[in-house]
């Protein structure tokens, strides 16, 4: 069990499952942990690196070269810039839509979850309804409502995120409804009920904590869907607009008809920064959901040298399977 | 060794040396935070037709060792040394040998009869599974073989039944089953993991019965898993003590228990729970506390369960009258099923009632209404069954203590640390004790900081539902000794819920037996469990092993006696 030993830092999410990982596992998870955080770097420090600014214009469709390494677009922006500018705007919306939906979805999981009854039925038919629709269309129709197609920087980032949003609340409402449902029946629930504990504070205080131990899963699954949801927004053409943020799925949109003429520069690299930063993600995230499971944790074998392994070593805890991943359904 | 020249023999008839040896066995588990060593250096011998029991608290690696005998263990263990069945060493051989010598060689009967047979086939396939593992069986023989078996083991009309599924039989009747498929191939040696732990006593004493045919009949010698004493006096030959991975003590089952060598075995003994002794109410000749005010009075108490679509409702308590005074502790036993945690449950809330009358501290259980039962809550203690599961992971002990007082009271943080204090001290654990979490606690400790949460308002009821059902034996005797005590200095009424007779025994003022939701006995309890008067009691008490060879021997014949009459 990573919480009961070790300081404060090993406990936290992604460090306590690095510590626990071995072999491919540790290697995927490190991967993923590398590829994570060059797209956050990048996107911090997105003014440093980038040559020019996301909107300056320029010669278009010049080859890579000296001054434009990643060459430049048809719109005659230079691709580098745009490429890295677009790592900040996903960010942006990543913790925007992220954050949004965890809020709103947690909230209405518990309350959905713990007090049951009609109230349940008709969150879980809208949550159900929202799942029938194709997610893209969901979010196309969200941002022509929010933004009436493209916007400015903020309002496009807002409009992106909201239509995300909306595709992804219903998976933490069901996730957490799914725990709360569970937990609802634990002894330690009951004896609040019989020791005369009211409902908000049975969910605040003993629900919510045990039922948002699977967030940090979904938070890393989610963000590499919630990318591809941006780009294919850009693609589609109900993204951001080139003038107010950088953005990789409408440059994708644009080199399109590049790709005809021989001009592979403009749809390779936003297109591989979208590759690899969902694969980042989610590598980051199966890791996880595998090392939180016993069962597919793999390990060492008995009787080798244990590496400085987190927590404190030596102490003759015996794993209990099962406490530490308490129903992690999560399907993405 | 060779595995080459090696073929799976059968020297027992021809030898007559030991079924099974096992000589400086070491198991080791790899886990997160280091190597554990699960068995150290164990060495055990079992000859043919013979019974050894594997006895010992959990953690002191009997399952492992029961795991080992037929190469169960899961990847991350490294065992050493040597387990040989019938010559055989089962640490080196390969898989292929392994799935010979399983089932042809060794068999296992597993705690859970539910869970170790498989739902979506009938019992006759499952029989014949093992056979088919073993060479060529054509259809008819193996049915017939399956059929012969289910006869064996005493499940009236085999050919019949052979063709049900797992879930048409009893959980005693499964246990039949799972014996039956270990006893097909007839081998030398059968495993069984605590194989009465998850059954009623009565069907217990049944499954003992079983067992013990197995190795009069067909000289099968038995590997016999398990934490129950009173077990082990009945259905052992020779008894193997083992703690925290080592064997203690190793001696015949009457030796053993009339003369403990080691501490451990006598400490252990000595907390085994043994029906007729150290009664609450021996001596007792009229109802106690009689004239103290009624806490909780049940008249033709009535709780159904709605049944799904077309069933009808399934009555879980029918028509039963009792009454708990202040001061009183009310024992009430029995089996799965009938009905003693739905009242208990009803008694606190945690049910609804459907019928007849419920009166809860001078309120209506009838007309519940959370709101307005919630002010009373204060005056109702309760201890659950898991101390594992009744606290949350995410607090301290000491958070966990003070809920209800904060819940009920309007106190300053250095009262409520300071009551805190005082509880865990009344309950024998260290103040310090508050600030660790559940997890860091021991099963005896966790069940005491359960304790003290429910005495936290000082309660004038407190419902104990199976509180150590869930323990170790010696940590029980433990823990009921400290409820004993607590009982007496804070004078509380309680309605101690269990299945173990000798538990309730120990506790009870007053007990009442149940039996398919009908109160069918209530009397003092030494009264009760010396000269119960109606027939499903008296089966109760006689199926019950005591933990003494010698008595258990007399009992058995009185059960038998009573089973024909």
């Amino acid at each position: 069990m990573s919480r009961n030993e070790g300081s404060l830092f090993q406990r936290l999410p992604v460090v306590s499952h690095l510590g626990k990982s071995v072999g491919l596992q540790r290697g995927m998870l490190v991967t993923g942990l590398v590829i994570t955080a060059l797209f956050l770097l990048t996107a911090a420090l997105a003014p440093l690196i980038s040559p020019y600014g996301f909107a300056q214009h320029f010669d278009s469709q010049l080859p890579p070269s000296g001054t434009h390494p990643w060459g430049t677009t048809s719109g005659g922006y230079d691709v580098l810039s745009r490429v890295v500018w677009g790592t900040q705007t996903a960010v942006i919306v990543i913790v925007v839509a992220v954050i949004l939906s965890i809020f709103l979805g947690v909230a209405l999981g518990l309350v959905s979850g713990y007090i049951g009854g009609w109230l349940d039925r008709i969150l879980v038919v809208i949550a159900d309804a929202i799942y029938a629709f194709p997610t893209l269309l969901l979010a196309i129709v969200m941002s022509i409502a929010i933004s009436h197609g493209r916007s400015s920087m903020l309002g496009g980032i807002f409009a992106a995120a909201i239509s995300i949003t909306v595709v992804f609340i219903p998976q933490y409402f069901r996730v957490i409804r799914a725990e709360t449902i569970r937990l609802k029946a634990e002894p330690f629930v009951e004896s609040a009920m019989v020791v005369g504990a009211s409902s908000v504070r049975i969910m605040a205080r003993h629900i919510y904590k045990n039922a948002t131990r699977t967030l940090p899963l979904i938070f890393t699954l989610n963000a590499s869907e919630a990318i591809l949801t941006l780009a294919g927004l850009g693609f589609l053409g109900f993204g951001i607009e080139p003038s107010s943020a950088a953005e990789w799925g409408y440059d994708l949109n644009k080199a399109l008809s590049d790709t005809t003429a021989g001009i592979w520069w403009t749809g390779v690299f936003p297109g591989a920064a979208i590759v690899l930063t969902v694969l980042g993600l989610t590598l980051v995230g199966e890791s996880m959901n595998d090392l939180n499971d016993p069962r597919l944790r793999g390990r060492r074998r008995a009787g080798r040298k244990l590496p400085p392994a987190p927590g404190t070593p030596g102490s003759n805890t015996v794993h209990t399977p099962g406490t530490e991943t308490a129903g992690n359904g999560v399907t993405v | 060794m060779s595995h080459a020249v090696e073929q799976p023999k059968n020297i027992r008839q021809e030898t007559g040396g030991p079924v099974l040896n096992i000589e400086h066995l070491k198991v080791t588990f790899a886990t997160d935070t280091g190597d554990v060593k699960a068995v150290d250096d164990v060495s055990l011998t079992v000859a043919a037709a013979e019974i050894v029991a594997i006895v010992g608290e959990s953690g002191s690696g009997k399952t492992v060792t029961a795991k080992t005998i037929l190469g169960l263990l899961p990847e991350t263990a490294i065992s050493s040394g040597a387990v040989l069945i019938s010559g055989n060493n089962v640490i080196s051989v390969t898989r292929k040998h392994l799935r010979q010598i399983r089932g042809l060689e060794v068999a296992m009967v597993f705690q859970e009869p539910s869970t170790a047979l498989n739902p979506v086939f009938t019992v006759g396939w499952q029989i014949a599974e093992g056979l088919r593992a073993h060479g060529k069986v054509g259809k008819k023989e193996a049915r017939a073989r399956a059929i012969e078996a289910l006869g064996k083991v005493g499940i009236p009309e085999p050919e019949k039944r052979v063709d049900y599924y797992p879930h048409q039989f009893s959980g005693g009747q499964k246990q039949r089953v799972v014996i039956a498929a270990a006893l097909a191939l007839n081998p030398g040696l059968i495993v069984a993991d605590e194989p009465t732990t998850a059954l009623d006593v009565t069907v217990q004493a049944e499954i003992l019965e079983l067992l013990r045919d197995c190795r009069d009949i067909y000289g099968t010698s038995i590997v016999l898993i398990t934490h129950n004493m009173g077990v082990v006096a009945d259905l052992a030959d020779r008894v193997v003590v083992m703690y925290q991975g080592d064997v203690v003590e190793e001696a015949d089952a009457t030796t053993l228990f009339a003369s403990p060598k080691q501490d451990y075995t006598k400490k252990l003994l000595a907390a085994v729970p043994h029906l007729g002794r150290n009664s609450a109410s021996a001596g007792l000749t009229e109802r106690a506390h009689q004239d103290a005010e009624v806490l909780v009075q049940a008249k033709n108490l009535v709780i159904e369960y709605p049944g799904r679509l077309g069933t009808p409702a399934f009555r879980a308590v029918d028509e039963v009258n009792f009454s708990i005074s202040a001061g009183e502790v009310f024992g009430l036993v029995g089996e799965s099923g009938s009905g003693k945690t739905t009242i208990g449950r009803a008694i606190a809330g945690l049910n609804k009632t459907t019928g007849g009358s419920l009166k809860v501290l001078g309120y209506e259980m009838l007309t519940y209404r959370e709101r307005t039962f919630r002010p009373l809550r204060k005056d109702i203690g309760f201890v659950f069954q898991d101390p594992a599961a009744s606290f949350n992971p995410q607090l301290s002990i000491g958070e966990c203590v003070a809920e209800p007082i904060l819940i009920h009271e309007k106190r300053s943080p250095q009262e409520v640390d300071k009551r805190v204090g005082e509880l865990l001290e009344a309950v024998q654990l260290p103040k310090i004790y508050a600030n660790r979490y559940p997890h860091e606690l021991s099963g005896g400790q966790r069940q005491r900081a359960s304790l003290a949460r429910a005495l936290a308002l000082n309660p004038k009821l407190l419902i104990a539902d199976e509180p150590t059902s869930a323990l170790d034996v010696s940590v029980q005797a433990k823990v009921l000794e400290l409820f004993k005590e607590i009982q007496a200095e804070f004078g509380f009424a309680a309605l101690f819920i269990s299945h173990d007779l000798a538990v309730v025994d120990i506790l009870s003022h007053w007990v009442g037996v149940l039996y398919k939701g009908k109160m069918v006995e209530q009397g003092i309890g030494s009264q009760v469990m010396g000269n119960p008067q109606d027939d499903y009691t008296k089966r109760l008490i006689a199926s019950l092993p005591v933990p003494d060879p010698a008595e258990q021997a007399k009992r058995r014949e009185e059960h038998r006696a009573l089973l024909h009459s």
